[in-house]
This record gives C-alpha cells, structure tokens and sequence, in this order.
C-alpha cells in the first residue's frame, strides 16, 4: 500500500529572492577584501603617523621568545640532570 | 650532556644574544614600518614548527611501522619541540597582525591550519602524559595525521585568500633584509637541533630508567 509522505517544503519567494542576491553578491565582497603584500619594500625612515606604537609589540614578541626558551633549556636540562642521577643510583646497585 | 651539545648550545646562545643587534641592521619596512621586525623571529619560529611536526611524524612512522623503540624518543622530544616553537609563532604572528593587519588574528587558512597543528600537538603530549599504556601507539598516529597537516599550511597563503604574505616573500628580500633574516634562521635551526638532541636523550635516559626498575622488579 502506498502512503503519502508530509509535502515538500517549499521557499518563499522573499527567501529565494535573498539566497540569490547573496549568490551573486557574494563573490563581489569577497574580492573587495585587501590583498595580501606580493613583497617588503625597504624605507631608511620609520613612518609617519603610527596609530598603534611598534616597540611594546616587538619587545612583547622578543621578550616572550627569550622568556620561554630561557625556561625550557632550565627545564631540560633539570629533568636530564635527575633522570641521570636517578639511572648513575640504579645502576651502582646493579653491581 | 655530551661535549658537541655544550658547544652547539653555547654557539646558539651566543647567536641569540647577538640577534638584537644584526636584527638593528635591517631598515624598516615601507607599509609595515618598524612593527615587521617581529619577522627576523616569526619566520624561523614558524619553519621550526613545521619543521619539528615533520621530524615528529617521521620518527613516529618508524616506531608504527617498523618497530623502533629509539624512533619513539626522538618523536616525542619533536612533537614537544613542535608546542614549543608552535607557540613562538603563534604569539609572535598575532602580535605583528596587531599593527599591521589592524587585528591580533584572522580566521584565513594560514593562521587556522597553524592552530590546528599545535592543537594536534598540544593533544599529542596531553596523550603521552595521561594517556597510560598503548599511548605511544596512538600518539604516533595522531603525530603522523600532524605530518600531513604540514605541506598544506605552507602552500595555504598561494592557493586560499589571505592578508598572510605569500612565501615568495622571502626569495625577494633586498639584501640588507635579507642577511638578518637568514642569520635568524641559522640561530634557529642550529637551537633547534641541540633542544631536539637534548629532549631525545632525556627521553632515551628515561626508558633506561623503566627498563632497569623492570628488571629490578623480574
């Protein structure tokens, strides 16, 4: 026996409107984005009229790099320095 | 820690010292100003990250498929070299977007695949810690699904839409960028291969421990 299914849903006119403004506006705001530098071109003078200061940014960047990597070498060679001690222990009790 | 170690690690730490004042040399960049010279250490970062993830699969593929216990040691000290070095570029990057893109992050392919590779990383030493017996296993299958993340983040800013700069950035350098970058990049690799041999030995040193307590215990 065959039964009827529940009937398709259908778009209203003012959504299928919408979806296709947005299909064919899409690509439009999509290449209004900025494009990517294509290479660094180098000036002898800092530039003008920087909204936001460089220096904290870059000691921020430095500093933490400097930081982190100061503290892991400590802590490599803190955890080299006991598990060697802990094997020297192991193996004098061996002989 | 061996005699050759020492000295790479006191040729790295003098390099390190010495940066500030080659990175000095550089002159400043015409859009970017004086913020880009957060590159002469993102850039290097960024390949040691990728470079740790690749080290890191490789090992693990030797330890999967052909058994080798060591391979296990050196996959673990790149995977923690890979947090490491993915945390450098992650807080560096953000912090030069701030003045020149305006934004600390962007959801482009770039910045998002980098994040996802320290976040597969990041899972990774999370499951060696906690993860109990038969870790090793399923950790060198998540490292090799780390590998493959990798050629996809480099070639991500020539082939997706992205304010990241492309890689042919670096080949078009002028010469007085160029230098402190490249010395940049040498200070890198050479810490990067003294902490990978540092971490693989604890690592090493400590399955001599088990293996001598196992046998204590027999």
């Amino acid at each position: 026996m065959r039964t009827m299914g529940a009937p398709t849903p259908r778009l209203k006119p003012g959504a299928t409107w919408l979806l296709v403004s947005l299909f064919l506006i899409g690509p439009a705001i999509v290449s209004a984005q900025p494009q990517p530098p294509k290479d660094f071109v180098a000036v002898d003078e800092t530039l003008p009229g920087e909204q936001i200061p460089a220096l904290p940014l870059i000691a921020g960047a430095y500093g933490f790099i400097w930081v982190v990597l100061l503290g892991y070498v400590w802590s490599i060679g803190r955890r080299l320095q006991r598990v060697e001690g802990e094997l020297a222990d192991l193996e004098s009790r061996r002989k | 820690m061996t005699r050759s170690t020492l000295y790479m690690l006191a040729l790295a730490g003098g390099m390190f010292a010495m940066a500030p004042w080659i990175i000095n040399t550089a002159p400043n960049e015409a859009t970017m100003g004086l913020v880009y010279k957060i590159y002469f250490f993102h850039m290097p970062s960024a390949w040691m990250f990728l470079i740790a993830a690749i080290v890191a699969g490789v090992a693990s593929a030797r330890f999967l498929f052909f058994r080798k216990a060591t391979a296990d040691g050196w996959a673990m000290a790149a995977a923690e070299l890979t947090v490491l070095f993915g945390a450098f570029t992650l807080v560096s990057g953000p912090l030069w977007a701030r003045r020149a893109w305006g934004v600390w992050w962007q959801w482009d392919a770039r910045l998002t695949s980098s994040l996802l590779l320290f976040m597969i990383f990041a899972a990774y030493l999370l499951l060696r810690r906690f993860g109990g017996p038969g870790s090793d296993k399923l950790g060198a299958g998540l490292a090799l699904f780390g590998m493959a993340n990798v050629p996809f983040i480099y070639v991500s800013v020539n082939y997706w839409r992205t304010i990241h700069p492309p890689t042919s950035v670096v080949p078009t350098l002028p010469i007085e960028m160029g230098i402190p970058l490249w010395y940049c990049v040498a200070a890198f690799t050479l810490l990067f291969i003294v902490l990978l041999r540092l971490r693989a030995r604890l690592e090493h040193q400590r399955a001599r421990v088990e293996a001598l307590y196992l046998a204590e215990e027999s």
